[in-house]
């Protein structure tokens, strides 16, 4: 690991500044869902993969899939605060023009794969991690999903292939704040029990605390198993985290906050 | 068409090792000397086509050029949202493979049959559609579907389809290759329907009609300067395809005729009707429904020639 877990918090809060900011300029939704992921966004970039910027066209380096493309916000805030684009990018965020829209498009720079409607990540990221298989690279692969995503069928066709192909250097984490945009996401689809879907289907799944960023680091550090499987992380998190009046309030998914709540939201994000 | 496939899919793939084939769990022992020659550049990805394309997508991202392969209506029904999202979006070079397009699998019923996936492919952007007339246009347009920066859709027969060519031909895609030539009509003709519209040609010319005929193997880009000239200098200009006549050629043509007010010649638009074909039968008994046998279709054209 680069940074502290101090650190990394303070990455963290930052990135959530930002998804709170970008949101109320622009008027766009999925606060909650951008929240809710924050950690799992920064253990990537600043904990596990390989992302350097520097190499971005560079076929040896690691791959990192936000298929939850709602959550755009938290992925440009990170990608701003790496340099991977400039931060200046985001003060046009949304607007008419703007590289960066509502839903990651391909072609942005760090931005691989169009997500925006859910179930894509999970194949895509399979397909990569074959690629470096075949041409027998050791780089690995992330796919950030949300829970509401495992409604769609394309992710449990892709969680039937890939222990199939032994591709353990391909791993998913999934940000299970339990909600999705409508309902509860252990109603709306029997959903639970997660981890042991996973399992069932072959992978090494593991529950963690999604906010826990050193664990994060860990799972995304750890050797590939050794029997081929690949690795899931069902991620407990909360929607909204961060702000005390967002948390696991579920109208967060679509409303936007008005400049008197982010002073109060930013206010509990301190120290930045 | 699908041997012809199997066969220059194996010899491209000695040329170029970034060539992979995924295959939707079909093809059983057709691939069995690509398999053994390499054995790590061959997937069946199972029955899960939205899937096979976003691993697709994928293994293009990652360096390497895959070809995906399986019936062509689930390939392009089952899996739109996939092919329009993981491979137009980002326009990544995967080749799908379609195999028994249109009535292929005529005996298997509707949920087999495709005579719209032109009509749906044709309308997403950054889109090559391909429908070869034989095995040897099939080889040719594989290799050059192969050098495309984008993703590109080749509409194949099933088996045992006549040859057209004798040899394999210098292929362009977006540019028609002309078959026979003739001066009143022009019959554009885009995949297995071939040998039929040459004997529709022939016949034609038979009692004075002289006939042109052009494999149209890209339907996206269209030749449109072909068109330029044909709408110029022929009365009538036909479209034959084992698709419906909505969308496909025939769709495609119209609406560049609606474009170019120049356009003399009138169009005529042979396919299959915007029907469901619930009756069993085999190919042969399914183009007969539709209209699409030699003498139907030289009836056709002779009445919309006279008229």
């Amino acid at each position: 690991m680069t940074a502290s877990v101090d650190e990394l918090h303070l990455i963290a809060r930052r990135i959530r500044k930002t998804v709170l900011e970008l949101s109320h300029r622009a008027g766009t939704p999925h606060l909650g869902s951008s929240l809710s992921c924050v950690e799992m966004v920064v253990a990537a970039y600043w904990g596990g993969l390989k992302l350097d910027p520097a190499f971005a066209a560079d076929l040896s380096q690691d791959r990192f899939i936000l298929s939850k493309g709602h959550a755009a916000t938290t992925l440009y805030a990170a990608l701003a605060m790496k340099g991977i684009f400039p931060e200046s990018w985001l003060e046009d965020y949304a607007k008419p023009g703007s590289p960066l829209g509502e839903h990651p498009s391909p072609g942005t720079p760090g931005i691989d794969v169009a997500t925006g409607s859910l179930g894509h990540g999970l194949p895509v990221g399979i397909g990569l991690a074959l690629a470096s298989r075949i041409q027998g690279r050791d780089d690995r692969v992330c796919v950030l999903m949300s829970d509401g995503e495992c409604n769609e069928g394309s992710v449990w066709e892709g969680a039937l292939f890939a222990p199939a192909q032994q591709l353990n250097r391909l791993t998913v984490m999934i940000d299970y704040n339990k909600w999705q945009a409508t309902g509860r996401s252990d109603e709306v689809t029997a959903l639970a029990p997660l981890r042991e879907k996973w399992s069932a289907f072959g992978w090494r799944a593991v529950e963690v605390d999604g906010h826990d960023v050193a664990k994060l680091v860990y799972w995304l550090n750890a050797p590939p198993d050794a029997d081929g499987r690949p690795t899931v992380l069902v991620a407990h998190t909360v929607k909204g985290k961060g702000v005390s009046f967002m948390e696991d309030d579920n109208n967060w998914h679509y409303r936007i906050p008005s400049s008197s709540e982010v002073t109060r939201a930013l206010a509990e994000l301190q120290p930045l | 068409m699908r041997n012809a496939f199997a066969d220059e899919i194996t010899t491209l793939a000695e040329r170029d090792s970034r060539i992979v084939l995924l295959s939707g769990d079909i093809g059983n022992r057709l691939f069995n000397d690509f398999k053994e020659r390499y054995p790590s550049r061959f997937y069946n990805t199972g029955v899960a086509e939205a899937d096979m394309i976003g691993i697709a997508a994928g293994l293009a991202l990652g360096g390497l050029k895959p070809v995906v392969y399986t019936i062509a209506s689930f390939a392009i029904y089952r899996a739109f949202e996939q092919i329009r999202v993981d491979l137009c979006y980002p326009n990544l070079p995967v080749v799908i493979v379609g195999v028994g397009a249109g009535l292929g699998y005529a005996s298997n019923g509707p949920t087999h049959h495709s005579c719209e996936d032109v009509a749906v492919l044709r309308a997403l952007p950054n889109m090559t559609v391909l429908a070869p007339a034989d095995a040897w246009e099939l080889r040719s347009l594989l290799e050059a579907a192969l050098q495309l920066t984008g993703p590109s859709y080749l509409r194949i027969g099933k088996k045992g389809e006549p040859l057209v060519h004798e040899t394999r031909p210098a292929i362009q895609i977006g540019q028609a290759l002309e078959i026979r030539s003739g001066s009143d009509i022009a019959i554009l003709c885009s995949g297995t329907l071939m040998p039929q519209t040459l004997k529709v040609a022939s016949d034609l010319e038979s009692t004075g009609i002289k006939t042109s005929v052009f494999s149209m193997h890209t339907i996206k880009p269209l030749d449109e300067k072909l068109l330029g000239r044909l709408f110029r200098d022929v009365k009538l200009v036909v479209t034959i395809e084992e698709h419906s006549r909505i969308g496909g050629l025939g769709g495609a043509v119209a609406e560049w005729k609606a474009d170019h007010f120049q356009a003399n010649a009138r169009l005529l638009r042979l396919g299959t009707p915007d029907q469901i074909l619930h009756h069993s039968g085999e190919q042969e008994h399914a183009l007969e429904m539709c209209g699409l046998t030699v003498e139907k279709m030289t009836s056709a054209i002779r009445q919309a020639s006279a008229g």
